[in-house]
């Protein structure tokens, strides 16, 4: 039981806001006490594991190449293009978005667009000049609640669509663990099951980004 | 043939450069912090398997510590105005898509052709990292693009990528500080303990109980995880397997994939898991750390009675 204080250290370090890195450490310590390791055998391993899953930085290695496209003015350009569609608005171009997104990541390229690589320098500063356009000048409190929606759609459409692709780690894994459990299966059974929750899912959000189509109009009203 | 080594050979150069960059900035105030943050995450990537478990350790500590005692500040880069950047984007129109279009494309082309390539019997890159590997040749063509089409100083990737990377901060890290924890805590045996306490304590004598039982369950204990991998083999050995396949004779297909796609409800509803709920508003400028996280528990509240419904459906159809 008193491995768990772990967890326990992590939901209070976060609610009282402490440095995030710092309550992971802290919270390892404790699981690793109560579990009869000492301090120095839990930092070594936590060492290895954080060495061992290096790969899940990588993805920053897009950072110089959103910089120098912003850098010259991309998000403007994309603000531009997007001031200019008759009829567009934030819920349309992001229900859109999650429509390709969907699409791609069930084809198993989920990593061609993403928060650092299309959230920011793209879909979010599109988003907000649609907003100016249909519901008048921005106020910050609007955009950060635009940035907020066009971040959440890229996750929706990820998390509810990749599992179609059979070749992605979270289906590998549950064939894995049934196979080990003496049910044998076809990786393709487990994503065909995965489609009507994609469907599912797109209905949900798109409705979801309607009503905030209206929200916006009504945050606009003086 | 390429592999992952050289993934961490450029992000080791990459934040090397940040760093580097960080200690001349005498614009920011706390540069050293920042350039001592960024000259860590460096040695790891391009030391990392040198340094032993302990020697990882420490450098584990030390960020945490640089961290926690708000050592990083933004840093000041040169960089183009607001004013410069609605001229440039004038004189470049469409161009500017160019670039950032040649990371899909790559990425696209990377995994589809040049993963099942080979020169002369020898795969051109290792075919478990295919991803990651185009990703880093697909930033590498897009930036010498970029350079060439829009005539952007030879320094400006590593400025603009420090930009980048001050505006999330620490919080660039916490997705691998997160990953290392479940390791430990999977050492500890923190899921086992949960799972035994799912198992003894909640109802799961009737069908659509168990069915309840596993899917918020998924929910809730990958929020606590911060991964449905991680509460995937726990509560599915615990619940689905024992009461919902064997004793309730569900279809083993539609409970495993649906179970999992449970879990990702709680993935859009956890601090825990970083890189795609805190670090989004890090790097879109939002001050409100949980933002994006309130953005999505509706969706992902409705999602998770959704698939709780749609298991209890198609699981039983005999």
């Amino acid at each position: 039981m008193m491995i768990l204080l772990g967890v326990a250290v992590i939901v209070v370090g976060f609610a009282i806001r402490l440095n995030p890195l710092l309550v992971v450490v802290l919270a390892a310590l404790t699981s690793g006490w109560f579990a009869g390791y000492s301090p120095l055998k839990v930092i070594a391993a936590f060492g290895k594991a954080f060495n061992d899953n290096r790969l899940v930085s990588t993805a920053y290695l897009v950072l110089p190449l959103v910089g120098v496209l912003e850098r010259a003015g991309l998000k403007e350009r994309a603000a531009k293009i997007i001031a200019g569609l008759p009829g567009v608005s934030v819920g349309r171009l992001l229900i859109s978005y999650m429509a390709i997104r969907q699409v791609t990541a069930a084809a198993g390229l989920v990593s061609i667009a993403g928060q650092a690589q299309t959230i920011r320098p793209l879909i979010a500063p599109m988003a907000e000049a649609a907003s100016e356009v249909r519901d008048g000048p921005q106020d910050l409190k609007r955009r950060y609640a635009i940035r907020a929606m066009a971040a959440a759609t890229d996750n929706v459409a990820v998390f509810f669509s990749e599992d179609i692709f059979v070749a992605i780690g979270s289906v590998l894994l549950v064939v894995g663990f049934l196979t080990s459990s003496g049910i044998a299966l076809d990786a393709i059974k487990i994503s065909v099951w995965a489609i009507p929750t994609a469907f599912a899912a797109f209905a949900v959000h798109a409705a979801r980004l309607l009503l905030f189509d209206r929200r916006l109009k009504g945050l606009a009203k003086p | 043939m390429i592999k992952l080594a050289f993934v961490y050979l450029v992000a080791g150069l990459m934040f090397a450069g940040f760093s580097l960059l960080s200690a001349l900035d005498r614009g920011n105030s706390k540069r050293f912090g920042n350039a001592a943050f960024w000259g860590l995450t460096a040695v790891s990537f391009l030391a990392g398997d040198k340094l032993g478990d302990l020697g990882n350790g420490i450098v584990v500590l030390g960020l945490a510590l640089l961290a926690a005692q708000g050592l990083l500040d933004l840093g000041q880069p040169a960089t183009t105005s607001a004013g410069e950047r609605i001229e440039l984007s004038e004189r470049f129109g469409n161009r500017l898509f160019a670039p950032a279009l040649m990371l899909p494309i790559v990425v696209a082309l990377g995994v589809l052709v040049l993963k099942p390539a080979q020169i002369a019997g020898v795969p051109l890159m290792d075919p478990k990292q295919a991803t990651l590997v185009s990703l880093a040749l697909a930033v590498i063509v897009g930036l010498t693009s970029a350079l060439v089409l829009l005539r952007q100083p030879l320094i400006s990737p590593l400025q603009e990528g420090r930009r980048l990377a001050d505006t999330i901060g620490w919080a660039m890290l916490l997705p691998q500080f997160l990953a290392a924890l479940g390791v430990v805590f999977a050492l500890a045996g923190v899921g086992k303990e949960i799972g035994l306490l799912v198992t003894t304590y909640l109802p799961v004598d009737t069908r659509f109980a168990a069915v309840a039982v596993y899917c918020v369950g998924m929910a809730g204990f990958t929020m606590l995880m911060g991964n449905a991998f991680a509460a995937f083999p726990v509560l599915t050995g615990g619940v689905a397997l024992p009461i919902l396949i064997h004793h309730f004779g569900g279809n083993p297909a539609v409970i495993a994939s649906i179970g999992m796609l449970s879990g990702f409800c709680g993935t859009l509803m956890t601090p825990l898991a970083a890189n795609f709920n805190l670090v989004p508003p890090a790097l879109l400028e939002i001050p409100d750390r949980y933002a994006v996280i309130k953005a999505q528990v509706p969706t992902a509240l409705i999602m998770l009675i959704v698939n709780t419904v749609l298991m209890y459906v198609l699981a039983f159809r005999h």
